[in-house]
């Protein structure tokens, strides 16, 4: 492996077409337009941004259930974009996806010992008494224990929180490298999300993962990740290390996003929030200059609302795509082939 | 398998539906028993309705059980023939002609005249035949002559249109008039027909039948066949039944087939289902199969081609495409793509265990449409003219006149068993709808 | 302006019968707002409901009392409610009310829809111009009015249904999880336009949530819900600075926060379920601070300094207690 990089993504547009009446083509939903980056093992991603900004279209791409437009995911140095399902066989088993909703995500006809049994079915583990350890081993990693309790149980006979937990012993059931996880608790309640989340940065460290942790909501990231992306419309529109985004946000929609953030405090129903109007762009249409043009408290007249700003950086982990930063220094090409973050 | 338990406990606990299983129960077990003791050669010969099967019944008679309800009793079908032990025959030698003298006798304590009455000759010889007169006997003593006449090998006499009796009986029709006292009144007893036959050769001989037709027949009926409807009814269940649930199953299949396929690759595959559905929707499914009834053919298995391929693209195809692209587009089937799920592997691990529970109730509650449809075509005359299905029976019926003509029972009978068999899969049906789409429970 | 007493409102299902609010009882001053805090399935979307007297079929007990000024609304027959309470002073923005826009009506017609039926206005016009200004109010352009709900944005529509509520003038509206669906931007732009008609109209709400952060945006007074009791009941400051009941404490401390470090806390299990609630209080399975009887004997209502009330035995003192004849005259009530 190149330096140690587990999976590397590079200029990754993901667009979608769109016909009426399943004839005639309209234009494309252009859900990623230009993602880069490079993850090693035992690395925490975040990616935060809202609904629409293409984020879960982007993790759709990287598990290859899309075929990007442009760009490629690269895996342990082997291709795994565009390519044929049944060549890429070995990419499925290493990598675990969660998903947002717990209970849609696991079959409700299934019981809990066949939703773990399949991914080790189908990856060829043909020992049934191999597969009925790995799963009471997954299933007691995720403290759903008795194990035996839960084996012969439907899934619409646990709680939301078991629920998530199956969802992750099945994503890690393989012993992945990889582990991408959409929005893994915003569907759970306030007091088990905290269960769910250690139990999903244990599982990383435990295995040594890389990890993505896909999330609307930043006040989490803290406890998960150590670099940010932060997306806006189908864009990277700012990315670091998690202390320095959340100490020093430099793109005006990191700002308002952290702006927004209501943490418990009796004070905050006195006073309005500084909160930009409008609402995400349209990724049919995308506007030719700066996505977030329209809503920026610090857009600049002409440029901003012509030309897309490039990535501009700040410090050796700050990017930002933002006009403001016009005087700093804008990665170049080269730069960008050789980056890497520890 | 657990699951199918756990899905027929459920059923059981709707009162409705318990009753419709058990109907269904017994027709599936009625059907079976027909089979079994009439079988399907039979059946159709004896459906044709050749005189000879039926000779015996009255026509248009009422079910023996409409007696239970009646004051006055109606006529059962009385016969006596001259081979029974009780006939008595007497011979006498008239210088080379031998005089046969048979009498038949018989207890007749109706409360009504009976439908027809036929005397059935068979008489063997060689170049002479042989001659025969009868008289009817009363029991008040007075006696009645007919017309001679030569008998073939086979005979009918009709007492009714017999020149002597009329004569005798005037403007009164035989069966009451034979029947009836001086005052005209039904007159109950023991009746005599004595039969002289004069036979010419040594060899010659004849039998005699007397048929008192009455007016109640069997558990059914009657037709103006004289066929026993019995065995259309019961005839009727088992091919009303494989009609229904031959098309429900190639209907749904079919139907469950075409909508996957445009569910699952979607562009233009999904959209050219989808036009060719709405303009099938508009069409009038009865029209056109009256066109194929009327110009091709009208045997069973034609029209149970027509009427499945006419429901192919039904409103089926809206509702499995909508539940597919439902399933197509959960969470965990992306989660068993992550996993590496082939695409053979999705469709017979996760669709169709997914599928099942929606396809079950509708197809059960399709089997009664069909069963009708075949009835109604049956009814405009366009059912298989071979089979004895319930809606020949009403088609019949009707061209008969049965409600004009007072013949209630033809009609009521097949329909009854028709609302039967509609109403236990549509109990049936909508129980398992319930149970398996949680948000009707309420209701 | 809104007292509430001992409400109860249980549901016939087949496994059992669900007691999904089971003697709820509190005070609302004019002007302020009330954030009903808990988890799912602890029956505060119930008590909304409720409130409104929008039950299901398979309702099996409603009593209780439920003042609005000096009426006691549970004395009305239905169809009195119907025409004098319900909306007209009592309203409720339900959760997911953006997809529960008629899709086949404009927008415009919909929120004039309550005064027409209710025979507020004398004439159609009439209405539409308080659509128009309502629609002002809360930041929508007046073309919105014309629109069908599938051409506004999730934002844009839950201010269409907000804007229902409001339009028959009602003394409280109830908003339950009004923003759980929406993005985070979006969230605090609808947080702003409440704070606005909160200030502007000086209007009672009621916030049903989950999220703790969200709700002291505009809470004026916070009750804690657990398994279809309320277990807390304080002002906000009192509440968000020092949570007494120790599922409240809990609660706080498992809200991750960006801008102060803290150890993250879980509460392990479930809550109970609401068919068969357990003996005693309902949290002693799970509380970490639990005494010996509290798992026999269900702690009465307490106040405590401030004005705070908290279901629990660590407070219990025999002259606090609330509730009961002779009692009555100490139960505490918030600025009514």
């Amino acid at each position: 492996m190149r330096n140690g990089v587990l999976l590397s993504v590079r200029d990754l547009h993901t667009w979608f077409e769109m016909r009426r009446l399943g004839f005639f083509h309209v234009g494309y939903v252009r859900a990623v337009d230009g993602v880069s980056f490079d993850l090693r093992r035992g690395e925490c991603l975040a990616i935060v941004g809202e609904s629409g900004c293409g984020k879960s279209t982007l993790i759709r791409t990287i598990l290859a259930l899309e075929t990007p437009s442009k760009g490629e995911v690269i895996f342990e140095n082997r291709l795994v974009s565009g390519i044929e399902p049944r060549h890429i066989k070995w990419y499925r088993s290493q990598v675990g996806y969660v998903q947002q909703d717990p209970y849609a995500a696991l079959p409700p006809f299934m019981t809990i010992r066949q939703i773990l049994d399949e991914p080790l079915r189908i990856n060829g583990i043909p020992s049934k008494r191999e597969r009925e350890w790995r799963i009471k081993q997954a299933l007691t990693e995720m403290k759903l224990t008795p194990v035996e309790d839960f084996l012969h149980k439907f899934p619409h006979m646990l709680s939301g929180g078991q629920q998530q937990r199956v969802v992750l012993a099945r994503a890690r059931i393989l012993n992945p490298k990889l582990l991408v996880a959409d929005e893994p608790i915003s569907m759970l309640d306030a007091s088990v999300r905290v269960e769910v989340l250690q139990l999903l940065r244990r599982t990383q460290e435990e295995l040594d993962l890389a990890a993505i942790y896909v999330t609307h909501d930043l006040s989490t990231v803290r406890h998960f990740s150590e670099r940010i992306f932060v997306m806006y419309g189908a864009q990277v529109v700012e990315q670091a290390t998690t202390s320095e985004l959340l100490e020093h946000p430099s793109h005006p929609y990191t700002q308002a996003l952290l702006d927004a953030i209501a943490e418990p405090d009796a004070e905050n129903a006195r006073r309005m929030r500084v909160v930009p109007a409008g609402d995400p762009p349209s990724l049919l249409r995308p506007p030719p200059g700066c996505r977030f043009f329209e809503r920026c408290p610090h857009a600049m007249e002409g440029l901003c609302e012509n030309e897309e700003p490039p990535d501009f950086v700040l410090s050796r982990f700050h990017r930002v795509k933002c006009w403001l930063y016009q005087d700093e220094k804008v990665l170049s090409a080269d730069e960008r082939a050789e980056k890497e973050i520890s | 398998m657990s699951s199918l338990r756990r899905y027929f406990k459920q059923l059981i606990g709707y009162p409705t539906a318990i009753l419709g299983l058990l109907l269904i129960f017994i027709l599936i077990g009625v059907a079976a028993y027909t089979i079994v003791t009439i079988p399907y050669e039979r059946a159709i010969d004896l459906w044709r309705g050749h005189e000879e099967s039926w000779v015996e019944n009255p026509r248009n008679a009422r079910p023996k059980w409409v007696n239970y309800f009646r004051e006055g009793q109606l006529p059962e079908t009385l016969v006596m023939s001259t081979q029974d032990p009780e006939a008595t025959k007497l011979e006498q030698d008239l210088d080379g002609i031998r005089l046969v003298t048979s009498t038949l006798s018989f207890d007749y304590h109706y409360d009504d005249f009976p439908s027809e009455i036929i005397l059935f000759f068979t008489s063997s010889a060689e170049e002479q035949r042989p001659f025969v007169v009868t008289t009817w006997i009363l029991p008040d003593g007075r006696r009645l002559e007919t017309e001679a006449q030569a008998l073939a090998s086979e005979q009918r006499v009709y007492l009714s249109l017999d020149n002597r009796v009329r004569r005798a009986l005037g403007q009164t029709p035989a069966e009451t008039g034979l029947f009836s006292d001086q005052d005209g009144e039904l007159l109950k007893g023991t009746y005599q027909l004595e039969i002289q036959g004069y036979l010419f050769e040594d060899s010659s001989d004849f039998d005699a039948k007397l048929v008192v037709y009455g007016k109640v027949h069997g558990w059914a009926g009657t037709d103006h066949m004289r066929r026993d409807l019995m065995v259309a009814l019961m005839w009727g269940a088992p091919l009303a039944l494989a009609f229904g649930l031959l098309a429900a199953l190639g209907s749904t299949i079919a139907t469950f087939i075409i909508s996957a396929i445009g569910a699952w690759y979607g562009g233009w595959v999904d959209a050219l289902i989808q036009r060719i559905t709405e303009v099938n929707l508009i069409l009038p499914v009865m029209p056109v199969l009256i066109m194929v009834g009327t110009l091709y053919s009208r045997s069973i298995w034609t029209m149970l081609g027509m009427v499945i391929l006419l429901s192919i693209f039904g409103g089926g195809i809206k509702t499995y495409r909508s539940v597919f692209l439902q399933i197509k587009t959960a969470p965990y089937m992306d989660a068993a793509r992550a996993y590496g799920a082939s695409n053979m592997r999705l469709i017979f691990r996760y669709v169709i265990p997914r599928m099942i529970p929606v396809l079950i109730p509708s197809f059960i509650t399709s089997i009664p449409s069909f069963v009708f449809l075949e009835a109604s075509l049956a009814l405009l005359g366009l059912g298989d003219p071979t089979l004895p299905t319930w809606g020949k029976l009403l088609q019949d019926a009707f061209s008969n006149g049965a409600i004009f003509k007072g013949h209630y029972y033809w009609v009521l009978e097949p329909a009854v068993l028709l609302m039967i068999t509609g109403l236990s899969f549509a109990m049936v049906g909508f129980a398992l709808d319930r149970i398996f789409n949680p948000r009707l429970r309420g209701l | 302006m809104l007292r509430v007493e001992d409400l109860v409102v249980h549901y016939r299902t087949r496994a059992g019968t669900v007691q999904a609010v089971d003697g709820v009882s509190f005070s609302l001053g004019k002007g302020r707002t009330l954030a009903v805090l808990g988890e799912s399935g602890c029956g505060k979307s119930s008590l909304g409901r409720g409130l409104l007297r929008l039950l299901p079929r398979n309702v099996k007990t409603y009593s209780g009392s439920i003042f609005i000024g000096d009426l006691d609304t549970m004395a009305l027959g239905n169809h009195r409610y119907r025409r004098d309470v319900r909306w007209q002073r009592l309203a409720l923005v339900p959760q997911a009310a953006m997809n529960t826009l008629n899709p086949v009506l404009k927008v415009g017609y919909q929120v004039a829809e309550p005064l027409l039926v209710h025979r507020q206005v004398n004439h159609k016009s009439e209405a539409f111009k308080k659509v128009s200004g309502l629609f002002s109010l809360l930041g929508l352009s007046s073309d919105f009015l014309n629109r069908y709900a599938f051409e506004l944005s999730g934002g844009m529509r839950q201010r269409v249904a907000i804007a229902m509520a409001l339009i028959a003038d009602p003394d409280v509206v109830i908003l339950d999880e009004p923003t759980s669906a929406l993005d985070l931007l979006t969230q605090a732009n609808i947080m702003n336009v409440l704070k606005q008609i909160k200030k502007d109209m000086g209007m009672t709400f009621i916030f049903i949530t989950h999220d703790v952060g969200t709700a002291s945006e505009l809470a004026d007074d916070v009750a804690v819900m657990y398994a279809g009791e309320i277990v807390e009941l304080a002002r906000a400051g009192d509440f968000y600075t020092n949570p007494r009941h120790p599922y409240s404490e809990k609660l706080m401390a498992s809200v991750p926060t960006l801008r102060e470090e803290k150890e993250l806390q879980f509460i392990a299990g479930q809550p109970p379920s609401l068919i068969n609630p357990p003996v005693g209080c309902r949290f002693a399975a799970r509380c970490h601070k639990r005494l010996p009887q509290c798992a026999e004997q269900e702690p009465p209502m307490v106040n405590v300094d401030r004005g705070s009330q908290v279901k629990c035995w660590l407070y219990q003192q025999s002259d606090a207690l609330i509730g009961g004849g002779e009692n009555e005259e100490r139960r505490s009530s918030f600025g009514a």
